[in-house]
């Protein structure tokens, strides 16, 4: 009797740890694991990568992309050359891309409108003007923008920089079409945002935080006291916010009643996104009241000369000098530009911010629906590191989460990363033509033109409706059949181009 | 549209080529025979919704002139009571309200009796972040982040039509399917029409990576552009001698009229316009914010006229994710707010009117002392269109959680 009941004991224990077995999770294949490192840490593999990452090791190639200082990137740099714009300095920027006006200021040539008599003949002159002196358009500096985002994610061996750049410019969005962000964008993605895609969080946000690009585009840079000793004029203002603007009846009207009608007081809008977007979360902890306590406490972080050169600037005229109490913490009276250090201080050091940028991170590498624990562990990193992002890449590269079947695949391509890795897939020879950027238009994602600060979702309902999915489709379409100007593709591993067609609009190659 | 009825226009069209007229005896006739294919389509009801994106400033919209603190709130951006024969100044609307001039091209139609207003109406949520205050007003439920469908997708569901399938019940003119019509419903979403195509079909080997596509994909979409490759509704011009500016916004709105026009099947259209956020330089009679007004209006007013008689059955909703701070900020601008206005055009609303309860701007009376109260929530609107417009029978499911509160008697 004994012998049986122990006999039937380890029946049921065999049973249940059977029924109490979740199913067995499938082992990604070695190259499987490849592959979705390539897909993730990179846009998609060229011809040639799985079999390289395979046999240098895994592990090795992340190491090798969390150091893209390490990288030689000649290559790709080679082909940057021949966008003038994206190695200028801002001054120059403005001097040689000056918008149409200030060309005809300049000329003493009137700027057409359409129907103007010899309106022709205008932009004739306009035009010899602007060759005879080397000028260009400011749209040339978008498109010179746009294509070196294309070649960098196409060729550059920094694949995991570049993906982070992406991140980044997205989480801390900028919109290219406001005013005088058409001169600031180029610096912002080059010398704010890339050189710390892989640093510290804090940097990161101090260096967006005083960039001319973020303090025109969520407004900083006219916030000031209300109790402004020198007010600054509605015509000072309004010239600011759109320099070559026309001043507009109202705006004169204004400046007529100088002097009543100041223009003084803070500007919430960078102080309320900083908080939502770049560090806590909407959910993060802060009130209205926080908002414009941070707003004050970041009065006076502004532009210097806006349209000669640009530069951070605090001035102190503009700083509203009283007490300030940002969630709980005192900051003195008294105070000048440490006040705004004190607050992105403060902010990186929350806990909502570490679970806010741990939440976004794994949501971009592992899984629409991004896994707690993990969330967790890449937080507890954050605190640990003081936001060091390479740790947090660590974590999250590393974890069982990322390298399992519930991450493979799992993830839709964003319209550019859809693009990219086709180009990449079919050997692509492209100098980043701005048809690419164009389609990338048609297929939800103008890159850098979101027009809120919440840059664009990272959710697969997001990417893929009926219009994108035919633009996608017509893409593959197009690209394995030349037609996209200066682009030319290599179908060494496919039978035809029919089928490189297929393969790249198939709905598998829409995942990463 | 149901395929019968397509073909049997070609052949009538042959017919009227060959006699010189168009037999609408004949026309009537065979519809009387063929009830699946019913003339009526042209009486389905239609709704419209726009989306101001960025939070647009209702009081700059709809301006309460009446309010005596409103001039001084708003020393520079105010827009001035009415004065005749002024078009710097408000178009009075009931001797309290005034419309923005740059809105003067919908002015007709609230004369016509076709125009209504709400006024402080929005969110009970007191959010002030754009992309919570969208989200929950596209999902119709604000403070709940866990409603994953929008609430035109979930009117879709609760009143499956007839022709449950047909890919056109409801489109979106954008690229990225909008949270207000995502959801298991199927919608469609797109800029243009020309463009929603498969290139590189036709003839030869292209021809069949079509059908390969569509073999790989098996979804709706193939089926929706081929039926709007024949309804061909690009076909359609303006009609009344409307003339739809051109910018992004109109030109979806045309192309709304356009696919109305075709008679595949409309009945929710979404379109979306940016541009609201008027933190810096907002201006007055004149300038940023009054430039998108006038791109706003203009659009609408050429659709309402393009559409002429087409309107008996079409409403036309739009609506901002919430207000902006009654005072203006220090940069001739507003910060987010609360409450904000919403309009409702067609031929089915008591128009002429502005609805809503209006709770003053005295500093006593602001939400949280700085913003324009809410006296009506956004879902009494939408509602009182589901139900009476669209003949809903279960808006319980389209905004879950919530009795609607009042019916303002807009329709």
């Amino acid at each position: 009797m004994r012998h049986k009941s122990l006999l039937s004991i380890i029946f049921l224990l065999l049973v249940l740890s059977v029924v109490n077995a979740s199913p067995a999770p499938r082992e990604l294949t070695e190259q499987e694991k490849v592959t979705h490192v390539l897909n993730r840490l990179a846009f998609g593999p060229r011809p040639g990568d799985v079999d390289r990452v395979q046999s240098m090791g895994i592990r090795q190639y992340i190491e090798q992309q969390l150091h893209p200082e390490q990288i030689n990137d000649s290559a790709a740099d080679t082909r940057l050359s021949q966008l003038p714009s994206i190695h200028m300095k801002m001054d120059d920027l403005m001097d040689k891309y000056p918008e149409p006006q200030q060309i005809a200021q300049r000329s003493g040539i009137r700027n057409p409108k359409a129907g103007d008599k010899d309106a022709a003949q205008d932009r004739a002159r306009l035009q010899e003007y602007m060759r005879v002196n080397g000028l260009e358009r400011p749209q040339q500096l978008l498109q010179e923008l746009e294509s070196q985002k294309i070649i960098r994610g196409v060729y550059s061996e920094r694949q995991l920089q570049e993906v982070m750049t992406d991140f980044w410019f997205n989480h801390f969005n900028v919109y290219w079409n406001k005013g005088q962000d058409k001169w600031f964008t180029t610096d912002y993605e080059i010398n704010v945002i890339r050189p710390r895609a892989l640093g510290k969080f804090r940097d990161l946000l101090m260096a967006t935080a005083k960039s001319p690009a973020m303090l025109f585009y969520l407004d900083n840079h006219l916030s000031t006291t209300p109790n402004m000793v020198a007010p600054l004029s509605a015509v000072t203002a309004a010239r600011l916010a759109n320099p070559n603007a026309p001043l507009s009846p109202t705006i004169q009207a204004a400046a007529a009643k100088q002097g009543k009608g100041k223009r003084a007081g803070i500007n919430e809008n960078y102080g309320r996104e900083l908080m939502e977007l770049h560090t806590m979360g909407v959910d993060g902890g802060y009130t209205q009241k926080d908002v414009t306590e941070v707003a004050r406490a970041l009065t006076g972080w502004t532009i210097d000369r806006p349209r000669d050169g640009a530069r951070f600037i605090f001035r102190p005229a503009m700083h509203d000098r009283g007490e300030k109490i940002v969630l709980g913490q005192k900051i003195r009276a008294g105070g000048g530009i440490e006040d705004g250090e004190k607050v992105i201080d403060i902010l990186a050091h929350q806990p909502s911010t570490a679970h806010f940028i741990a939440t976004k991170l794994v949501r971009y590498f592992v899984n629409d629906n991004p896994p707690e624990p993990l969330i967790e562990k890449v937080a507890a990193t954050y605190m640990k590191s003081d936001g060091d992002i390479r740790e947090m890449l660590r974590t999250i590269f590393y974890s069982g989460e990322f390298m399992s079947a519930d991450a493979y695949g799992q993830k839709t391509k964003s319209a550019f990363g859809y693009v990219v890795s086709a180009i990449r897939a079919v050997n692509g020879e492209t100098d980043g033509n701005p048809r690419l950027a164009q389609l990338l238009g048609k297929m939800g994602q103008p890159i850098y033109q979101f027009v809120a600060p919440t840059g664009f979702p990272d959710r697969t309902d997001y990417w893929i409706s009926d219009g994108s999915l035919i633009e996608r489709i017509n893409f593959a379409v197009n690209l394995t059949s030349n037609k996209i100007p200066n682009t030319r593709v290599q179908l060494t591993s496919f039978p035809d181009p029919k089928a490189a067609a297929l393969y790249l609009g198939s709905p598998e190659f829409q995942k990463r | 549209m149901s395929l019968s009825r397509r073909f049997f226009l070609k052949s009538a069209g042959v017919a009227a080529a060959s006699f010189g007229a168009v037999p609408s005896f004949l026309l009537r006739t065979a519809y009387a025979q063929n009830p699946a294919a019913n003339p009526s389509s042209k009486d389905r009801p239609i709704l419209i919704a726009i989306f101001q994106r960025g939070a647009a400033d209702g009081i700059s919209m709809v301006v309460p002139f009446g309010d005596s603190h409103y001039a001084s709130v708003r020393p520079q951006i105010a827009i001035p009571a009415p004065q005749r024969s002024s078009t710097e100044a408000a178009l009075d609307l009931d001797g309290f309200f005034g419309l923005h001039p740059s809105l003067g091209s919908l002015k007709p139609i609230f004369d016509a009796g076709h125009l209504a207003m709400v006024q402080a109406v929005g969110s009970p949520d007191n959010s002030r972040s754009h992309f919570d205050a969208q989200d929950y007003m596209e999902s119709g439920a604000p403070g709940n982040k866990s409603v994953a469908d929008g609430w035109l997708n979930r009117y879709m569901q609760a009143d499956p039509s007839p022709k449950g399938t047909a890919p056109f019940r409801a489109i979106a003119m954008s690229s990225n399917m909008p949270r207000s019509l995502l959801g298991p419903a199927p919608a469609l979403a797109m800029t243009k029409i020309q463009d929603f195509d498969v290139r590189g079909g036709g003839r030869g080997p292209a021809g069949d990576m079509y059908s390969a596509f569509e073999a790989m994909w098996h979804n709706e979409t193939f089926d929706a552009v081929k039926m709007l490759k024949d309804a061909n509704p690009t076909r359609f011009q303006p009609e009344n001698g409307a003339v739809y500016p051109n910018q992004p916004f109109s030109q979806s709105l045309l192309q709304i009229a356009q696919i109305i026009k075709a008679d595949v099947g409309l009945e929710v259209a979404f379109a979306d316009l940016n541009g609201w956020d008027t933190h810096a330089n907002q201006g007055a009679v004149a300038g940023q914010l009054s430039n998108r007004l006038r791109e706003f209006g203009d659009g609408i007013a050429a659709l309402y006229r393009d559409l002429g008689d087409r309107m008996r059955n079409v409403v036309i909703l739009t609506m901002t994710e919430f207000g902006r701070a009654i005072k203006q900020n220090g940069s001739g601008g507003t910060d987010h707010g609360h409450a904000s206005a919403l309009f409702v055009a067609g031929g089915p609303v008591k128009g002429g009117k502005v609805y809503g309860k209006w709770p003053g701007l005295a500093p006593d009376k602001l939400f949280e002392g700085r913003d324009l109260a809410l006296t009506t929530d956004f879902r009494d609107v939408f509602a009182e269109i589901l139900t009476k417009h669209l003949h809903t029978k279960d808006v319980a499911r389209v905004f879950p959680g919530y009795t609607p509160h009042q019916s303002l008697g807009l329709l």
